[in-house]
Formats: structure tokens, C-alpha cells, sequence
């Protein structure tokens, strides 16, 4: 191996950490909040990816069906608890909210999508489509059982993985799919050729860090999710729903996979079942931040990239074993050093 | 003088195990009313049905409205804002974000009279001015209650419920809590109090209940408690039930 080609496999490493960087958050971002693993994460980038590359084709993409069959789940189930709560007044607002904008995004799609219209408006529209469906995947899925220990969430995680699966197959069917590349130009650094679309990647998951730090560091939403990862009942007494604060997080991670699955969409080919093994890698970032710390997840999704590009060329059969035995040292070095708190103030 | 708090025959369980027992209380506008009584007697368990956190039997109305199906956060916007005994501070956040967090719901639907609030909270509690850019986890004891009070008064209470504020606290700061009771009283914020610290509590309460395993035993104005004699023997102590004047 010479310096040429361990600077493109670097350079491949961290295009591909960069996305998986992303998803660490929003992994990371999920479980403070919510103390949920987010186990479908990587059907949404699945998703996002294959939303944009059926608007590509000129066709309508199957995620229509999907924001109109949660928007009727989400809908029913916000009717019952409005009318078993006796606030029927309260209706409008909710069926708005929970059934409205989905439906209001569904049919902007359906109307939009056969357009052919620029990238960048199918990528917005893209973004838009899949940041929709996480509050409403929260709601139907999630809120009831709020209040249930971290192991039940987590079997409901993936359970929903499997369900979603499922669906993704139905409503996408099971072609893969690749989208163009943002860029196809590259211009050299000295022997290595750098290529736009690396850098267009790394600028976007930098640029989305940078929002995320502004948002929790300077807004009050943002302020709120941080609240209610360090004290619930806190939270709570400060008036921050658990409802509200579980439905906004999902918007953020949502958003934060749909950015992955667009990113991702010109570098590999992805199927209605890619999204899990990527979104595993996003796993092993998040847990090497011990699944709390923003900055040592997007770190360790860096490394993640690294090594599996190294390990693509050294032994590519072996490429995903590498990765995921990353874990155990990980796993053992912070069973080592960390100190369990039963219950921190 | 209008009944702000009017809770009627609450019953809490856990399970099958009845913890609080057909209780009523009741708080007035711009009163203290403390609640005093043994550990395990009942209070906090009292205080977390009131705000909403825990699932209970019987009538809680609120400002002429029944809230008992309201959830936390609705109560929390219509100014009925508790302490809890364990302050449930942000702790890794700064003390000036924990204050901004205790005006959400207000923040929220653009009220600017929060800024307001914030320096009549760092007028209060000039410490939390010096503070402000410090975490909660950093503060002391008397900090972090001054803190929680901050925060609540954050939320422009109309009854504030206090959970045992001077708990694990040194006498001169516990003496310093009750002082800025005394003065939210002053300034038309009616309080509900529960103290393990009985002298204390009757000396700047108007009206008193007396809880035992869960269920009301006396009640009556905070003078008439002082001098009851079995509240005078099991929570003031004998001997100091003539004078008790120092907290």
C-alpha cells in the first residue's frame, strides 16, 4: 500500500464517517431523550435514500403511502385519546397536527414528485417527507408506552425494525436504487485527487453538527431536550411534556437520518433493507460515545469509517466483522472506566 | 378571601396500599398553609397527587376548575408549580439555562414578561446572579434550593407547593428559605408548605394540617396548632412549646 492509495481509502473513510456521524447523533440524541435505542433508525435513511431516487425516475415515491397510512394511525389514535379524555374541543388542533401535515406533505409529494423538478428541490422535498414520519412513528409507536423501562422500548425498537421492514419492501418495492452524484468533479492535492462529492458530504455533516450545537446551546427547544435528558421529572415540573420533547426529538433524528440517506444515496446502492447494517455502524459510533456524548460519538462514527475503508481493502470479505468487533474492546474499556450511577441528581 | 386550592377527599394508592387517605385541604389566596407531619406520613405523596405526577381519587379544584384530568404540564401553565423535596435541578446545565427552563411554558407562547421575572428572581436571590453561568451541580445546598425556588418562581406561580425546602440544609440558610417564603407571601403568591421542621413552618404559616400515616388528623390556624398540646409534644417538643420563637 503506498501513500496514494492510503490517502483515498482515508479520504473514503471519512466521507462515509461523516454520514455515519449523523447517525450517532441522532442515535445518541433518541436515547438521552427518550430512552429509546432507535433500532428503525436505518430504515429511515433507507427511506430517504430511495424517496429521492424515486422522484429521480419521474415516479411517485412510496413514501406517500406511507405518511397517508400513518397519518390515519396517528389521527385515530389521537381522536380516542381527545374524546376519552373529554376534550373534544381539543380535536381540531390534534387531527390537524397528527393528520393534516402528513397528509398536507403526502399529497405536496404526490404532486410534486413527477415534476422532474432540480435536485435540490427533490432533495428538500425528500428531507421534508421523511422528518415528517419520525414524530409520527413516535406517536404511534412510542408515546403509549413512554413510561416503560429501556429493555420493553427496546423490544418494541425491534419489532418495529422488522415492521418496518416489512413495509419499506411493500411501499418501495424491492429494486435497489443509487442517486446521482451532487458532483463529479475532483481536483488534486498534491498526488491525491480529491473529490467534490467527499467534500460536499463532509461539509453538509459539518454544517448539520454545527446547527445541532447552536440549537441545544442557544434555543429554548433545544434547551428543553437537553432538560429533559438530564432530569425528566424536572422537566416536567417546568412544564416540558415528555410527549413534546418525545415528538421533537424524532423530528430532529428523523431529519439527521433523512440528510444520511441522501448522503449516502451516490456512494452504494441501497435496498428497502440496507438501512439496518448502516445504521448499526451509526450504533457503534454512538456506543463508543457511550451513547451520552454528542462529541465522542461523532467521533467514534469517524473511526468506524476509517476502519472499514482500511479493512475493505486489506480483507474485504471481513469488512463488516472488523467493524462490529470494534465494539468488544470498546464495550470492555468503558465497562473498565466508567462508574455506574444508580441515580444521578 | 377566595379559595385558590380546594383539594376533597384525595385518596392515593400504591398498588393496594392506600398512602394517603380521603384528605382535604384547602389553600386560600395569598395564604400560607403548611403541612406538617411525620416521615412516611403522607406529604410528598399528597403534594405529587396535587401537581399531577401521581394517579388519585377525590376532587382537586383549581381556581374554581376541576384539574384532575389535566396533565403536569397544563397545571404547570396555569401557575400551580411545586418544589420537589429533591429539587430536580438540570444539574449539568447552567443555572441561568435552569431559570430560563422554569419560564418555558411561558417563553413558549411569547411572553415577554419572563425577562422581567428573571431579574426580579436574580433580585431575590443575588447569589444566582453571581452564579448564573455556573452548573446547578456545582452549586451548594442552599444554592440548589434557592435555585429550584428560582426556577419555580420562573414559572409565575399563583400557589407555589414547597416540599420540605429546608431539608438538609444549615439553620442560617434554613432560616433564609422561610424569610423569602414570608416575602412571596408579601407579594401575593399563595403557598402551600409540608415540613418535617413543624416550628418553623407554623411560625410563618396561617393555617396548618397535621398529617399522620396518611390521614388528616388536626388542623386548625397556625397559632391554635402551636398551642395544641399533642402537636405541642410530638412536634415542637415539650419544653420548647412555651417559646417557640427562635426556627
Amino acid at each position: 500500500m503506498d501513500l496514494t492509495i492510503a490517502a483515498l481509502l482515508t479520504q473514503d473513510g471519512i466521507t462515509n464517517g461523516a454520514i455515519y456521524a449523523l447517525l450517532a447523533l441522532a442515535l445518541v440524541l433518541v436515547f438521552t431523550v427518550t430512552r429509546i435505542i432507535w433500532i428503525p433508525s436505518g430504515e429511515f435513511v433507507a427511506w430517504g435514500t430511495l424517496t429521492l431516487a424515486g422522484m429521480q425516475l419521474g415516479r411517485v415515491p412510496g413514501i406517500v403511502g406511507l405518511l397517508v397510512g400513518m397519518a390515519v394511525v396517528a389521527g385515530a389514535m389521537e381522536a380516542w385519546r381527545c374524546l376519552r379524555a373529554g376534550e373534544a374541543r381539543r380535536l381540531p388542533q390534534a387531527l390537524a397536527l397528527w393528520c393534516g401535515v402528513p397528509l398536507l406533505v403526502a399529497a405536496l409529494l404526490w404532486w410534486l414528485a413527477p415534476m422532474n423538478l432540480p435536485l435540490p428541490v427533490q432533495v428538500v422535498l425528500t428531507l421534508v417527507a421523511v422528518t415528517t414520519l419520525g414524530p409520527l412513528l413516535y406517536r404511534v409507536a412510542y408515546q403509549p408506552l413512554a413510561e416503560a423501562s429501556v429493555l420493553v422500548l427496546l423490544i418494541v425498537s425491534v419489532a418495529l425494525h422488522f415492521a418496518m421492514l416489512g413495509f419499506g419492501l411493500w411501499f418501495f418495492g424491492a429494486e435497489g436504487s443509487r442517486t446521482p452524484a451532487f458532483s463529479t468533479a475532483s481536483f488534486a492535492v498534491g498526488a491525491v485527487s480529491v473529490s467534490v462529492q467527499s467534500l460536499f458530504v463532509v461539509g453538509t455533516s459539518v454544517a448539520l453538527i454545527g446547527a445541532l450545537a447552536l440549537f441545544f446551546g442557544r434555543t429554548l427547544y433545544g434547551k428543553a431536550l437537553r432538560a429533559t435528558a438530564v432530569n425528566r421529572a424536572g422537566a416536567r415540573l417546568c412544564g416540558i411534556s415528555p410527549e413534546f420533547a418525545g415528538a421533537l426529538t424524532f423530528s430532529l433524528g428523523a431529519l439527521l437520518c433523512a440528510f444520511c440517506g441522501v448522503l449516502i444515496g451516490p456512494i452504494t446502492t441501497v435496498y428497502y433493507d440496507s438501512g439496518f447494517l448502516i445504521s448499526l455502524k451509526g450504533f457503534v459510533g454512538a456506543i463508543i460515545g457511550g451513547l451520552s456524548s454528542y462529541p465522542l460519538a461523532a467521533a467514534g462514527a469517524l473511526l468506524v469509517g476509517i476502519i472499514e475503508s482500511f479493512s475493505s481493502f486489506w480483507a474485504s470479505a471481513f469488512k463488516e466483522v472488523i467493524v462490529f468487533t470494534l465494539i468488544i474492546p470498546v464495550l470492555l474499556w468503558r465497562s473498565l472506566t466508567t462508574h455506574h450511577h444508580e441515580d444521578e441528581e | 378571601m377566595t379559595t385558590l386550592l380546594d383539594v376533597r377527599k384525595l385518596s392515593v394508592a400504591y398498588g393496594k396500599v392506600e398512602a394517603i387517605h380521603d384528605i382535604s385541604i384547602r389553600v386560600d389566596e395569598g395564604s400560607i398553609v403548611t403541612v406538617i407531619g411525620p416521615n412516611g406520613a403522607g406529604k410528598t405523596t399528597l403534594l405529587s397527587a396535587i401537581i399531577g405526577m401521581l394517579p388519585s381519587r377525590g376532587d382537586i379544584v383549581y381556581c374554581g376548575a376541576r384539574v384532575g384530568r389535566l396533565s403536569v404540564e397544563q397545571r404547570v401553565g396555569a401557575g400551580l408549580v411545586l418544589v420537589p423535596e429533591r429539587r430536580e435541578l438540570f444539574g449539568s446545565m447552567k443555572v441561568a439555562e435552569n431559570l430560563e427552563l422554569g419560564a418555558f411554558a411561558r417563553l413558549r407562547h411569547g411572553d415577554r414578561d419572563a425577562l422581567r421575572t428573571l431579574d426580579s428572581v436574580y433580585t431575590r436571590f443575588p447569589r444566582l446572579r453571581e452564579r448564573h453561568a455556573q452548573e446547578a451541580g456545582t452549586l451548594s445546598g442552599g444554592e440548589r434550593q434557592m435555585l429550584a425556588l428560582g426556577r419555580a418562581l420562573m414559572g409565575k406561580p399563583r400557589l407555589l407547593m414547597l416540599d420540605e425546602p429546608s431539608l438538609g440544609l444549615a439553620p442560617l440558610i434554613v432560616r433564609e428559605i422561610f424569610a423569602i417564603v414570608t416575602a412571596l407571601k408579601a407579594s401575593g403568591v399563595a403557598i402551600l408548605l409540608v415540613e418535617q421542621n413543624a416550628r418553623a413552618a407554623l411560625q410563618v404559616a396561617d393555617y396548618g394540617y397535621v398529617l399522620e400515616t396518611g390521614e388528616c388528623v388536626i388542623e386548625g390556624r397556625s397559632s391554635e396548632l402551636a398551642a395544641n398540646p399533642r402537636v405541642a409534644a410530638t412536634y415542637l417538643g415539650q419544653a420548647a412549646a412555651g417559646n417557640a420563637t427562635g426556627i
